[in-house]
């Protein structure tokens, strides 16, 4: 079964002027919002974008613009009381040597 | 940051290493005498099972079967048991006998997700490149950036991996992408990239297809058995607050006319399973979009069904069903809206609009909910 969230909220932009159809953003875009028509990207199910942000950070050219960020309430909660930028803290600080 | 340590060779190209969303740069740890090894690991752990050497040192070699211990290492994590130190040392591991010509995989160092990958590379023959990304899953870590653009090139200098393998391809897995660019990576560092199949059990296939990874396999599904997996977490968040409500009722009940009982606390009990565990598990068949709307809908359907059966629609027990109908599917509604972050699908966007929209009313009927439980507490 297909699940479906809320319609028309995600802020994914393409600008086919500047792409060049390369395909990176379909390759991998993991809810297939994405097609290659015509060597031009093409969002054909914009409904099913999760703003991961994968196709605007491995375009080549910057064609796609999206606000990216975790769908999480938690983050977003932890973000308004702390007043900062949303994210999920699941990650305790540690040492790296 | 340059990346020329104090003590490592002058890398064949000088290049500066653009680094973002990096935590602190890493402290170097080496002094000009020896050499760091590719990776830190112990022999003793049950999952290497020798040694490779290299020519710029040793490696580990890992199996490719689970054993009971990791079996259980990964239930005591779905339990929420350490589950933020589940981590592995990040570098080069080695699979079967791999040789310069070999695949380069990259993955994270939640040992969880490691596990998960090297079970699906029996028989195969390659390398397995572990970032540093806190102990944290690939998804996750790619949306926090920890797997991500500055880490892959900090990893591949650490490792020397251009002087380990002659070709210049690494393979990411799909989940990956968000916190990668992969044209910047070959900029950087000559090092093109293949993202492969979103799971590892289709990797295999994917080596057969020559890199290429089917639609199928690039799609992120969500099935009943992936969600259940996620719940035990979720209750045992939730059940953690439980304890400072129990506190509350305890201080309550020292006074009440009508203490709370069993009856109370099993009803309250069964709306926070239907928000941690059965909304999530039958998701997609709950009518509504939003999570809020989905565990408030089954959190209304549970706790009528519990006041029912504890007879408070009863004219003395009207105000516990009062109070009861206002609380307990509200605070589902809530604990269902937490599990957006466990799912694969929901946006930022999306999780906003949906809390500005449902956060007031959950508020709002869960104040008056309480003060109508309490009237019914302290009434004579």
């Amino acid at each position: 079964m297909k699940h479906k969230y809320l319609k028309d909220v995600s802020t994914l932009e393409l600008s086919t002027d500047k792409c060049i159809g390369c395909g990176k953003c379909k390759e991998v875009c993991p809810h297939a919002v994405i097609e290659i028509e015509n060597r031009k990207a093409q969002i054909i199910d914009k409904n099913a974008c999760m703003e991961c942000g994968a196709c605007m950070n491995n375009c080549p050219v910057n064609a796609i613009s999206v606000h990216a960020g975790v769908g999480c309430v938690s983050a977003v909660i932890r973000g308004w009381l702390t007043n900062s930028e949303p994210s999920c803290d699941c990650s305790g600080g540690s040492d790296c040597c | 940051m340059s990346e020329k340590g104090c003590c490592s060779p002058a890398p064949n190209k000088p290049r500066t290493v653009k680094v973002k969303n990096s935590s602190a740069p890493e402290k170097q740890c080496c002094c000009c005498s020896v050499a760091e090894p590719i990776t830190k690991y112990d022999l003793a752990d049950h999952w290497i099972t020798g040694e490779l050497e290299t020519e710029k040192g040793k490696v580990p070699v890992v199996s490719t079967r689970l054993s009971f211990k990791d079996k259980f290492g990964a239930f005591k994590v779905r339990f929420n048991i350490g589950r933020m130190k589940y981590q592995i040392n990040p570098g080069l591991y080695a699979v079967g006998n791999p040789d310069s010509h070999s695949p380069v995989m990259v993955s994270a160092n939640y040992k969880l997700t490691f596990d998960s990958l090297r079970k699906e590379l029996d028989g195969l023959n390659c390398w397995i490149m572990i970032l540093d990304t806190k102990g944290i899953n690939v998804w996750c870590a790619a949306g926090k950036g920890t797997f991500g653009t500055a880490e892959i090139i900090n990893r591949i200098e650490k490792t020397k991996l251009s002087e380990i393998v002659s070709h210049k391809k690494l393979i990411l897995p799909q989940l990956g992408a968000p916190g990668v660019s992969a044209h910047e990576i070959t900029k950087q560092t000559g090092f093109t990239v293949a993202y492969g199949p979103v799971r590892a059990c289709d990797i295999k296939a994917f080596l057969q297809a020559d890199y290429k990874a089917t639609d199928e396999m690039r799609k992120v599904k969500f099935t009943m058995r992936d969600r259940l997996v996620l719940t035990p977490v979720e209750f045992i968040t939730a059940a953690k607050t439980v304890l400072f409500i129990l506190g509350i009722i305890f201080v309550v009940n020292l006074f009440a006319a009508r203490p709370f009982v069993a009856a109370d606390l099993l009803t309250f009990a069964a709306a926070m399973v239907t928000g941690t565990i059965i909304t999530p598990v039958l998701l997609p068949f709950i009518p509504g979009k939003a999570f809020a709307l989905k565990g408030w809908l089954l959190g209304l359907i549970v706790t009528a069904c519990m006041v029912w059966l504890n007879g408070w629609f009863a004219v003395n027990g009207v105000l516990l069903a009062i109070g009861y109908l206002l609380v307990l599917p509200s605070y589902s509604a809530f604990l269902a809206m937490n599990f957006t972050g466990s799912s694969t699908y929901t946006s930022f966007s999306g999780v906003l609009k949906e809390m500005k929209i449902s956060i007031p009313p959950i508020i709002i009927s869960i104040v008056v909910g309480c003060i109508v439980l309490l009237v019914k507490a302290f009434m004579r």
